[in-house]
C-alpha cells in the first residue's frame, strides 16, 4: 500500500445557495498519477481551489503527507509542496522564460545571484524530466505547449511534489498533449504525484493509476483505472438520474428550414472551436446537439444566430441565403423568422435589471407595434408583457417588477415566451432547463415539442443527455468542434456517451 | 452599473442614500471646519444664509445650478450607455465657441429669441462635435473614453486659449475674449420671476437658460426611459452581450450616445456666455464639467435627481462663495474640499453604507429586499 500525499475528509462548500462542494473525501497516494472527473460544473475546479488556498472549506480538513495542514493561500499550498497548472496560464506575456520562472521566487533584492541559481536549477530539471524550453525566450513567442511547460516548471522550480493540472489538453494539439503525457510519466517516476483534472475520458484511461468521479458537487466513486471502463466512467459522470418522460407523438419532417453547410468559427486567439460543420434541420422536427460542454457547441450556437461572426461556411434560412461571415446580425436573422433561446440567459437572453415588460420584447423592439415612431408604446409592450405572463404561467405576474427577481426557471420563461411568441420559422435553443427547478423543465419540455408539432424547426444544444434523448428526433454528437456522429432517439446513453467522450465512431459502433 | 445591491425601495435607493452620504460629507467637512479653528455650525449657518438668504443670493444658487444641470445631465446620458464621459469640461467649453460664432454673427441682425435657437444649435453641435472624436475612438478601437475625454479636456483648453488669443480677440484689446455681444446676443434675465414672488434682487446673471435646463431635464428623461433609442442605450449600459444577441450595433449606439451627452455638455455654454458675461471669455465653464459629474452621480442619473442635486451643488458654490468672504480662515480651497466630500461620498463611495442599509431593509422585511427571489436562482 503506497504512502498518502494528500487526504481530503469532508469538504464542503457554498457559494451563496449554490453547493458546489458537498462533503467530499478524497485520498490520493503518493507517487501516482490521479484523475478526477466529471461534467463542467460538477465542482472539480472548486475542490482543487479549496486544495491550493484561492478558497476555504466551509467544513473539512486537508491532509498533506499525513499531517493536518491549514491552506489558507496559495503561498501555504505552495510551502507545503503543492504546484498549480491553470487551464488559463498565469505568465507574464512579456517577460522571458527564466524571469516567469523566479517570479514570486525572487529571492534577494537583487536579481543577478537568483538569476544564475534558476539558471542551473532549470538545467538540472531539463535534464531529470525533458522540460526542454530556452530560459531565455519571451513567453509570448512560446507555442501554447511550450508555455504550459514554464507553468510546470515554474511550479518545480518552487519545490512542489505534488502537482494539480486543470485541464491541460484543452488548449494542446493531440502531439502536444502526447509530449505533456510522456512528462508526466517522466515525473511520476521521480517520485511526483499528479492530480489531473479533466473531462475527457479517453485522457484518465491512457494515463492515469486512479480515477475519482464527481457529479453535482459530490464525489460518486472512485476507481482503479485498470479496474474500470470507459463506459462505467461515463455512465458514473453523467448520473443515471430519473428520466423525465416526455409525451411526444411521431415526428412529421417537412423540408429543410436550417441548413448549415462547413461552418467554421474561431475564437479571438485564432483557436478552431467549431471545425467544418453541416446540418440541415427540417420543420417539424428537433434535432438535439449532444456533447461535452466546452466542445464547440455554443460556439456553433453563436455563429449560426450571427451573434459571433463565423470564418467560413454557408447558411440557408428558409431557402434563402444568409451570410453569417459578414453582415448578417441578429436583429437581421429574427426578421427573417429565427428566434434564439441563449444558453446564457443572465447576460445575453436577458437584461436583469430592466423590469420584466422590458425584456419581454428584447431584440423585437423594433417592430412596430411596440412603438409609436421613435417613441415606446409602454400601453402596448405591457400588455402584450402581461399577455405572454398568463399565458406561459410566469410568476409573479408583475410586468413592472425587475427581472433579477424572478427566480431561475421564470426567467427562462420570460425568454421562452418573447421567442416563441414570435411565430419564428426556426427556434434555436441553447441550454433551456439550465437551473431551471423540475416543474419548469417538464412546462419547458411540453412546449419544445408544441413547437415542433407546430411545423417549426428546432435546433437544440444541451450537455443534459437525458434532455437531448427525450426531445430529439435525430441526434448530432459534438466533439472538438466536429460533429462525430448522428444517431436516432433510440441510441442508448452509453452508445452517445462514448462519441461525446471522443471515442471514434468505428468502436462507439462495435 | 449592474447595480448589484438593486434590491431597495425607490425611496430608500433615491432619498435615503443619497442624504446619509450628504449627512456624512458635511459631517466629515465639520471637522475639517473645526481643524481650522472656526465654528461648523456658524459656518453651516452662513452657507445656507449665503445660498438662499436673500433674492439676490437664490438667483446666483439657481444660475450655478443652471450650469450644473446640463453638465449632469451629459454625465448622466453616457452613464446609462455605461460610458464614463469626463470630458464634459471641454465639451462646454468648444460649446461656447458655437454660441460664440452665432451671436458675434447675428447679434447686430436677429432679435434675441431668434438668435436663441441657432445658439442652442451652435452650442450643441460643437460640444458634440467634441464629443465625436472620442467616442469614435471608443467604438472603433477600444481606446477608453475615460482617458480621451480627460485628454480632450486639455486639447479644449489649448485649443480656446489659441482662437480668443489669435483670432476672437478684437484688434487692440487686451484681454483674450471677444467683443461684447448686442442686444441680440443676449438672454433676458429671470430675476423677475423671484422679485414676483417677493424678492429683491439688484443684479444677478440668472437667466433663461435655466428654463432650458429644465426642459432639456425632462427631454433627457423621455429619451431615456420612453424612446426605443433609450430602451438601446440602455441595454447596452447594463449588458453588452445582451445588446449584441438584440442587434444593436455597439459602435452606432456608443457614438450616438456621446453625440448626446456632448451636445448636453455644450449647451451648458449658453447659460455664462449669453446668459451673463454676453462674450466669450477665456475659462468661463470654470469647473462645471467635473461637477457634472459628482450631480449625475448624486441624482443617480435620473434627471429627477440631477435637477436637485444640480441645484445642492449651486448653493455650495454660491453659499461657499459667501463663506469665504465672511470667515478668512475659510479659504477659496476649504470650499473645494467641501465640494469634493460630497462628491467622495456621493460618488466614490456611493456603496458604503448601502450593504448595512440594505441588510437592516432585509432584517425588517425581507419580501422587499428581494432575499427570496435570490435564492430562488439555484444554480
Amino acid at each position: 500500500m503506497a504512502e498518502t500525499a494528500i487526504e481530503l475528509k469532508g469538504i464542503s462548500k457554498s457559494f451563496g445557495a449554490v453547493h458546489a462542494n458537498r462533503n467530499i473525501d478524497l485520498k490520493i497516494e503518493a507517487g501516482t498519477i490521479h484523475g478526477v472527473i466529471g461534467e463542467n460544473g460538477a465542482g472539480k475546479s472548486t475542490l482543487m481551489s479549496i486544495l491550493y488556498g484561492f478558497y476555504q472549506a466551509d467544513r473539512g480538513r486537508i491532509h498533506v503527507g499525513g499531517k493536518k495542514a491549514a491552506i489558507n493561500t496559495p503561498s501555504d499550498a505552495i510551502a507545503l509542496g503543492i504546484g498549480m497548472v491553470h487551464q488559463h496560464f498565469m505568465l507574464v506575456q512579456n517577460f522571458s522564460v527564466l524571469e516567469n520562472v523566479i517570479l514570486g521566487a525572487e529571492g534577494e533584492a537583487l536579481l543577478n545571484t537568483s538569476i544564475a541559481r534558476a539558471r542551473s536549477e532549470l538545467e538540472r530539471l531539463e535534464r531529470d524530466y525533458g522540460l526542454e524550453v530556452d530560459p531565455d525566450s519571451i513567453i509570448e513567442d512560446l507555442p501554447v505547449g511550450l508555455q504550459q511547460r514554464v507553468e510546470i516548471l515554474k511550479a518545480l522550480y518552487r519545490g512542489a511534489d505534488i502537482l494539480i493540472l486543470d485541464e491541460p489538453t484543452g488548449v494542446l494539439t493531440p502531439a502536444e498533449a502526447d509530449h505533456l503525457f510522456r512528462i508526466l510519466e517522466q515525473l511520476k517516476e521521480e517520485g511526483k504525484t499528479i492530480i489531473l483534472i479533466t473531462h475527457k475520458l479517453r485522457e484518465i484511461m491512457a494515463i492515469t493509476d486512479n480515477v475519482s468521479v464527481m457529479r453535482q458537487g459530490t464525489m460518486v466513486a472512485t476507481r482503479r483505472t485498470a479496474e474500470t471502463s470507459v463506459e462505467e466512467l461515463a455512465e458514473l459522470m453523467v448520473g443515471r438520474r430519473v428520466l423525465l418522460q416526455v409525451e411526444k407523438g411521431e415526428a412529421k419532417p417537412g423540408e429543410v428550414l436550417l441548413s448549415v453547410r462547413n461552418l467554421t468559427v474561431k475564437d479571438s486567439r485564432g483557436v478552431t472551436m467549431v471545425d467544418n460543420v453541416s446540418l440541415d434541420v427540417r420543420a417539424g422536427e428537433i434535432v438535439g446537439i449532444a456533447g461535452v460542454a466546452g466542445n464547440g457547441q455554443s460556439q456553433l450556437l453563436d455563429a449560426i444566430t450571427g451573434v459571433r461572426r463565423a470564418v467560413s461556411g454557408t447558411v440557408t434560412l428558409g431557402g434563402e441565403p444568409v451570410d453569417l461571415t459578414g453582415a448578417a446580425d441578429p436583429a437581421d436573422l429574427r426578421a427573417r423568422g429565427m428566434a434564439h433561446v441563449p444558453e446564457d440567459r443572465h447576460h445575453v437572453g436577458l437584461v436583469l435589471p430592466f423590469e420584466e415588460n422590458e425584456n419581454a420584447m428584447l431584440g423585437y423592439h423594433r417592430q412596430a407595434k411596440y412603438l409609436n415612431g421613435p417613441f415606446l408604446n409602454i400601453e402596448a409592450i405591457r400588455a402584450d408583457a402581461r399577455e405572454k405572463i398568463e399565458k406561459y404561467d410566469i410568476r409573479p405576474p408583475d410586468c413592472r417588477l425587475k427581472t433579477a427577481n424572478f427566480s431561475g426557471g421564470n426567467q427562462q420563461k420570460i425568454v421562452l415566451a418573447r421567442e416563441m411568441e414570435q411565430d419564428p420559422k426556426v427556434l434555436i435553443v441553447g441550454q433551456p432547463t439550465r437551473g431551471v427547478d423540475v416543474g419548469a423543465i417538464e412546462f419547458i419540455h411540453k412546449r419544445l415539442i408544441d413547437m415542433r408539432d407546430q411545423g417549426k424547426a428546432v435546433l437544440l444544444v444541451s450537455v443534459e443527455l437525458d434532455e437531448i434523448r427525450s426531445l430529439s428526433d435525430r441526434i448530432l454528437v459534438m466533439f472538438a468542434g466536429r460533429v462525430v456522429g448522428e444517431r436516432g432517439p433510440e441510441a442508448s446513453e452509453g452508445e452517445l456517451g462514448l462519441l461525446m467522450a471522443g471515442v471514434e465512431e468505428k468502436e462507439a459502433a462495435e | 452599473m449592474s447595480a448589484p445591491y438593486a434590491k431597495l425601495p425607490a425611496w430608500a435607493d433615491y432619498g435615503l442614500i443619497p442624504l446619509i452620504n450628504l449627512a456624512v460629507a458635511f459631517l466629515v467637512a465639520g471637522l475639517v471646519v473645526m481643524l481650522v479653528g472656526e465654528n461648523p455650525f456658524r459656518a453651516a449657518a452662513i452657507l445656507v444664509e449665503g445660498a438662499l438668504g436673500r433674492g439676490q443670493n437664490i438667483a446666483y444658487t439657481l444660475y450655478y445650478a443652471t450650469s450644473f444641470i446640463f453638465t449632469g445631465l451629459a454625465v448622466a446620458v453616457a452613464f446609462h450607455c455605461s460610458l464614463f464621459n469626463i470630458g464634459g469640461e471641454g465639451q462646454a467649453y468648444v460649446g461656447g465657441l458655437g454660441v460664440a460664432v452665432v451671436c458675434l454673427a447675428f447679434d447686430s441682425i436677429l432679435p434675441w429669441w431668434l438668435v436663441f435657437p441657432l445658439a442652442i444649435v451652435g452650442a450643441a453641435l460643437f460640444g458634440a462635435a467634441w464629443a465625436f472624436i472620442p467616442a469614435y475612438f471608443q467604438a472603433k478601437r477600444g481606446s477608453h473614453i475615460v482617458i480621451t475625454t480627460i485628454m480632450f479636456n486639455f486639447i479644449a483648453a489649448s485649443l480656446m486659449v489659441y482662437l480668443l488669443v489669435n483670432v476672437l480677440k478684437p484688434a487692440g484689446a487686451q484681454a483674450p475674449q471677444t467683443r461684447n455681444f448686442l442686444e441680440g446676443g443676449q438672454l433676458p434675465k429671470l430675476n423677475w420671476v423671484l422679485e414676483a414672488m417677493g424678492f429683491s434682487i439688484r443684479s444677478a446673471p440668472f437667466n433663461l437658460s435655466f428654463l432650458l435646463a429644465l426642459l432639456a431635464a425632462f427631454l433627457v428623461w423621455v429619451l431615456i426611459w420612453r424612446t426605443r433609442l433609450g430602451y438601446e442605450i440602455r441595454m447596452r449600459g447594463f449588458s453588452p452581450k445582451a445588446a449584441r444577441y438584440a442587434g444593436v450595433s455597439e459602435t452606432k449606439i456608443i457614438i450616438i450616445t456621446m453625440l448626446i451627452s456632448g451636445a448636453l455638455a455644450g449647451m451648458m455654454a449658453l447659460n455664462p456666455v449669453m446668459g451673463d458675461q454676453n462674450r466669450l471669455q477665456i475659462d468661463f465653464v470654470t469647473g462645471a464639467g467635473f461637477v457634472g459629474i459628482a450631480v449625475a452621480l448624486m441624482g443617480r442619473s435620473h434627471p429627477a435627481g440631477i435637477v436637485p442635486a444640480a441645484i445642492l451643488f449651486g448653493m455650495l458654490y454660491q453659499g461657499g462663495a459667501e463663506l469665504a468672504f465672511e470667515m478668512p480662515n475659510i479659504s477659496r480651497d476649504m470650499i473645494v474640499i467641501i465640494q469634493g466630500l460630497v462628491i467622495l461620498f456621493a460618488g466614490a463611495l456611493e456603496h458604503m453604507f448601502r450593504p448595512s442599509i440594505q441588510a437592516l431593509f432585509a432584517s425588517l422585511s425581507p419580501r422587499s429586499a428581494g432575499i427570496e427571489a435570490q435564492q430562488g436562482e439555484g444554480g
